[in-house]
């Protein structure tokens, strides 16, 4: 009995090494991958309420002053919207950055609202101004141990699709009962940013 | 005498299992699909969107420009992206650096944006360089040269392919929409650079 215990005893040890040198990676809580960085930068900008009422109206907007206005907006946002992401992500500090998100929904939903037609450029500095607030948003949430390209690339093109959906239901704006639901839709945002609004200075 | 070699074969085994079950993961960035290198090196440029993505840029640029741009993109990139590579192979390691990766994006996606109109020999010395030094970069990490090789040329012939779809796609292309949605894909391009570039330096 006692000569088949030292036996057991050095079979055991290399198991057990082997066990130990097998372990697999803990999958803690910052998932890691490449697909799950996309997915989280794809579902950030669509998981605010207050985010998805602004990038929409922009599509909204856009649609409603036509050419060229229906593809400046949509591309003036992102490319701003990502400055706004790189400052928050370098930790530039940028004050009154949820005043600013329902102040954005709030105007561009009045400007829907209103049909308000101001010069090409003047539509794009107030779209390009209230992204900064946005893109600086989401740059400072930015969870950790995500795939940066995927995750930006998400983010971007979720964007990007609703501005899409906003210019897709502006498509109404041809017919006259559509300019009404327009406008409807615009008094809606701007709702809605008054709410987000009062939430922030409450 | 015997019995000494018996005892010390364990402890051998032991020594030299622990050595092999503690190896560190190869820096060669290939994965295995199962059918050769060749398929190897072809998946991995598909599943690279820091390779791709640039790529799919020019190549909507030069496809914007007109068909003589496609037809120089389509021919120097993956000439250019095979000779770093073989210079890559036999180089020491290579770390991409991520100020360099958003500025591709950056430069690529902002000129597509934009709608820039370059000149035929600026959209040539952009392939060279955009291939040069994508190449280089895969050449060091794709591990034993015999095999390396051919998935480099697999790798190249995914540029070839993606350049003339993407290319052709576009110069084609006539509706003044559609020419806008290409545009767009470039602000969204030059757009996820900039976070990159804000990522980079975040980590830094």
């Amino acid at each position: 009995m006692n000569s088949s215990r030292p036996n057991l005893l050095v079979r055991a040890v290399p198991l057990a090494v082997f066990v130990f040198l097998c372990a697999q990676t803990a999958f803690a809580h910052p998932q890691k991958g490449e697909a799950v960085g996309f997915l989280t930068g794809f579902r950030h900008p669509i998981s605010g309420l207050d985010h998805v009422l602004a990038m929409v109206a922009v599509g909204l907007w856009g649609a409603q002053l036509g050419s060229p206005a229906i593809w400046v907006l949509p591309v003036a946002f992102p490319m701003v919207m990502a400055f706004g992401g790189m400052l928050g992500l370098m930790g530039v500090p940028l004050p009154g950055i949820e005043y600013g998100i329902a102040l954005s929904a709030i105007l561009l939903g009045a400007a829907v609202m209103f049909e308000v037609r101001p010069p090409l450029g003047v539509a794009a500095a107030l779209v390009g101004f209230f992204a900064i607030f946005h893109g600086h948003a989401h740059g400072t949430e930015l969870p950790p141990g995500q795939s940066a390209l995927l995750y930006s690339m998400g983010f971007v093109i979720a964007t990007g699709c609703l501005h899409a959906l906003g210019i897709g239901i502006g498509t109404v704006h041809r017919w006259a009962w559509g300019q009404k639901l327009l406008r409807v839709a615009g008094g809606l945002v701007a709702m809605g940013g008054a709410f987000f609004l009062w939430k922030a200075v409450v | 005498m015997k019995d000494a070699t018996q005892s010390r074969l364990p402890r051998y085994a032991f020594v030299v299992f622990a050595i092999v079950m503690c190896a560190i993961p190869a820096k060669a960035h290939l994965n295995s699909t199962g059918m050769g290198p060749l398929y190897d090196g072809l998946m991995h440029f598909l599943m690279s969107p820091e390779d791709l993505v640039p790529v799919l840029a020019l190549a909507l640029l030069s496809g914007l420009r007109g068909a003589s741009y496609g037809r120089r993109a389509l021919f120097t990139l993956p000439v250019a992206w095979l000779l770093g590579g073989l210079v890559g192979l036999s180089a020491v390691t290579a770390t991409p650096h991520p100020f360099i990766a958003a500025g591709w994006f950056l430069l690529l996606g902002g000129l597509l944006a934009a709608d820039a109109k370059v000149s035929l020999r600026m959209t040539t010395a952009l392939a060279a360089l955009l291939g040069i030094y994508h190449g280089y970069l895969n050449g060091t990490g794709m591990g034993q040269i015999e095999t390396a090789a051919v998935a480099l040329l697999g790798l190249v012939f995914a540029v070839f392919v993606l350049v003339a779809l993407a290319a052709a796609f576009v110069v084609q292309l006539r509706a003044h929409w559609a020419r806008i949605a290409v545009r767009v894909a470039g602000s969204w391009i030059a757009a996820s650079g900039l976070l990159m570039l804000g990522w980079a330096v975040r980590t830094r």
